[in-house]
């Protein structure tokens, strides 16, 4: 099928050919590692304190995918979760929720029914998440039945694999006609920046992902490590914010995995706000991937607002 | 208004003590001028008054060459080993002292916090452990068996790393056994004196380290002194031919390190996010005080729209004003002078047809204050192109080949410094030989390690400062 390419500053074209997508690809500036993490850890080193940090606080918290993914998963866990992120502190009604409660497939229906008139979403992850490693027909199925069973967002992985290989047309063509399961459902693609592991990678499936029409883009399934770094959320942001100048559309980042402090969460949002800016500080376009981030989200937040710490056990697990 | 309004974030100034006046530091101690008088220090950031500082007379700088004249002897017959102990002790103290140095060099220069915690004043506690770690090896510096140091260093230093350019100027004239009298920018008066208390504090022997403030005059008595056996000079090349031609008269051994208008070369392979990083940092940095700064922009015609365009977006996000806030990108110009001269060439600029460029930023009120400034559709003619500004001032040029950039960045009095942006490591090894450059930077800009020898090309100057070429200008050779 044909592909519209685009980089900044370049009149979109018509790829057809995966010898086409390879060139474009590779034509995309590369990335020079120790600049971008010495801009990464610039970043980094900002003072965000008072007024600032209240408001980073509690964006953050509104950006959060509360997420569960773990095997041993069951229904109330998941109706906890819920709970927890309609009310991420009931002793402060003033905390917002947070964006999304993340979950397998087969319990997107409980969090569907338990979120039901909150404006939180549910996001199922598909296409035999983590690993990817299944047919086609089976990850379109996958993606169906979180549709049907109450997921509006659903995060997909790509075939890693298959980019190693060079083989871009079918990380492509896959993320298309996931595209097309999904309709109207937010699609959220996964890059596992930590199985591509250059930046230029990173750089490359970013935009690829964004050409096939991933509404956001994704660093990592949190089942690998490194998953979400600094160094590569700016990349991607550099992506999307290049995409939108070439093609006019607007798509989201969501780092995941590994975000665990609030500190961690405010740096996350100093790269939004200096690399791709103020149309990316938003739940609908920036979002953390994150579970334990969220109590101590709230924990500085009570700080801020008592002017002391309390201990874990004032805030609930979930 | 933008949505994350980043807080005021000031460094505290209370861990600072900056005394009311100062004398001059002479012998082991501060002593009261003979013959000079008493000026002023002041905040570039607010024009606020921060100490009275003293104007050496030609009678003090006497007074200071003749103790390090004494003080000469036994510092060169000490066991060399005994000379590293000292200069560790020093570079440990600066460790301890750093934040408060950071501060003072904060307030007295207009540099931002940022720059001064993170790059001036570790990079300084580095060249201290640098040199101190020669002071016993000097016989395998390839310098001969026994090399022998030179005698009574006068070193006249200028304002923009005052603390970074005393300990270029310092550690290595100590380690090779010299005794030192430094005089520090009349600007940048504080962070010199602070580094008398430190010698104090490490029972450094009195006379080996002087420091005597003050302007032209006073450095003119120090470098012209009978007493003194070599100069090392770093500030304009318009001061550094007269102190040639003052030095070639009487023989005396000199080194000077100038002026420059580096080339800052971007091919159209480059990684542009980090090109434009790197842009930003080459001139911008210290407010584009920095002789080594990128100030001339090559960028090869192909990637210029894309260049620009970000380069522009970039811009837009530095963060000017108070120096002590740890979110400052851009600081205060360093004194009224220098604004005068920034603004000069910059209208200079505007008028010979160049197009002049700022992002929307708010200028204090008080204070000596400059936006980041691009000039576009500069040629080689126009004397933005030319003429070092010293200020943070771009002035962007394009090219088409390697051939031509080659010729139009070696196309200046100057040789600093120059930058390569490419993914092509043969381009970059191409350049780098054929630059007329006393450093090329590769895919970066503006770093600094005392390992690493600096020093010019042409009306840049003459001589090396840091690593093993750096003992050189520190020896009898």
């Amino acid at each position: 099928m044909p592909r519209v390419c685009a980089a900044q500053g370049i009149q979109p074209v018509t790829v057809t050919a995966t010898t086409d997508l390879r060139g474009f690809l590779h034509g995309l500036p590369g990335v020079d590692r120790v600049g971008a993490e010495g801009r990464a850890a610039m970043l980094a080193s900002r003072s965000i304190k008072t007024t600032a940090k209240q408001w980073a606080l509690d964006m953050a918290i509104s950006m959060i995918d509360l997420t569960t993914l773990e095997g041993q998963d069951t229904p109330g866990k998941v109706r906890a979760l819920c709970a927890k992120a309609r009310h991420p502190d009931p002793a402060d009604l003033t905390a917002p929720h947070v964006a999304a409660v993340c979950v397998y497939p087969d319990l997107a229906h409980i969090a569907a029914s338990e979120l039901k008139g909150s404006g939180i979403h549910v996001a199922s992850v598909a296409t035999a998440f983590p690993s990817g490693r299944t047919s086609l027909d089976v990850k379109l199925a996958d993606v169906r039945y979180a549709i049907s069973s109450g997921a509006d967002e659903v995060d997909m992985v790509i075939d890693r694999g298959a980019f190693l290989a060079g083989d871009y047309a079918k990380v492509h063509d896959e993320i298309v006609a996931v595209k097309e399961a999904c309709g109207e459902t937010h699609l959220k693609v996964i890059l596992e920046t930590g199985e591509l592991l250059t930046y230029d990678n990173v750089r490359r499936a970013s935009w690829l992902a964004m050409l096939a029409g991933a509404d956001f883009i994704k660093t990592s399934t949190g089942k690998v490590t490194p998953a979400a770094t600094l160094p590569v959320t700016m990349i991607m942001l550099e992506a999307v914010r290049d995409y939108r100048d070439a093609h006019g559309r607007q798509v989201g980042v969501k780092p995941a995995g590994g975000i665990r402090t609030a500190k961690d969460a405010i740096r996350y949002l100093v790269l939004v706000n200096e690399t791709a800016g103020d149309d990316w500080l938003d739940p609908d376009w920036f979002r953390l991937g994150a579970s334990s981030l969220l109590n101590d989200l709230l924990m500085q937040r009570t700080k801020m607002a008592t002017g002391h710490y309390s201990g874990p056990d004032y805030f609930t697990l979930d | 208004m933008p949505k994350f309004e980043y807080a005021p974030a000031p460094e505290s100034r209370s861990i600072v003590g900056i005394r009311e006046s100062y004398g001059l530091f002479i012998d082991g101690k501060f002593t009261d001028t003979v013959d000079g008088r008493a000026f002023k220090t002041i905040s570039p950031a607010t024009e606020e008054v921060l100490a009275e500082v003293t104007e050496a007379g030609p009678e003090d700088v006497d007074r200071a060459v003749k103790a390090a004249r004494k003080a000469y002897e036994p510092w060169s017959a000490l066991a060399p080993a005994q000379r590293s102990k000292y200069l560790f002790r020093i570079a440990r103290i600066i460790q301890e002292r750093a934040r408060e140095l950071a501060v003072l060099e904060s307030l007295d220069n207009g540099k931002p916090i940022r720059e001064s915690r993170d790059v001036d004043i570790p990079l300084v506690a580095a060249h201290f452990f640098y040199y101190a770690g020669w002071a016993d090896k000097l016989e395998h510096a390839g310098f001969g068996p026994a090399p022998k140091p030179l005698g009574v260093a006068g070193q006249v230093i200028p304002w923009n790393f005052p603390l970074l350019m005393l300990a270029w100027k310092i550690a290595p004239a100590l380690a090779c056994g010299n005794t030192v009298v430094l005089k520090p920018a009349e600007t940048t008066p504080l962070t010199a004196l602070a580094f008398a208390e430190i010698c104090q504090q490490a029972d450094l022997p009195p006379g080996v380290v002087n420091i005597v403030t003050g302007a032209g005059d006073t450095g003119r008595a120090l470098v012209e002194h009978p007493g003194i056996d070599k100069v090392a000079f770093t500030g304009s090349t318009e001061v550094g031919k007269q102190i040639a031609r003052s030095c070639a008269a009487s023989g005396r051994k000199n080194t000077l390190e100038l002026g420059g208008k580096a080339a800052n070369i971007v091919f159209d392979d480059a990684a542009i996010d980090q090109a434009v990083e790197g842009i930003v940092n080459g001139i911008f940095f210290n407010q584009g005080h920095v002789c080594c700064a990128g100030s001339r922009l090559l960028v090869q015609e192909s990637v210029y729209d894309e260049v620009l365009t970000s380069l522009k977006r970039r811009l837009g996000s530095l963060r000017l004003g108070d120096p002590l806030d740890k979110n400052t990108d851009v600081g205060a110009i360093n004194s009224a002078a220098q604004l005068a001269k920034i603004r000069e060439l910059s209208d200079i600029g505007e008028a010979e047809g160049a197009e002049r460029w700022s992002p929307p930023c708010e200028l204090p009120a008080h204070g000596f204050w400059f936006p980041p400034t691009i000039f576009t559709g500069v040629s080689q003619a126009h004397r933005i192109a030319r003429e070092e500004i010293f200020g943070p001032v771009l002035s962007v040029l394009t090219f088409r080949t390697p051939a031509e950039a080659i010729e139009k960045a070696n196309n200046t009095p100057y040789g600093l410094s120059a930058g390569v942006w490419t993914e092509k490591g043969s381009l970059i090894l191409r350049m780098a030989a054929q630059l007329r450059a006393g450093v090329v930077w590769a895919n970066t800009f503006n770093r600094f390690d005392p390992a690493s020898p600096f020093g010019g090309y042409k009306e840049s100057g003459y001589g090396r400062e840091g690593g093993r070429h750096g003992l050189e200008a520190y020896l009898d050779v």
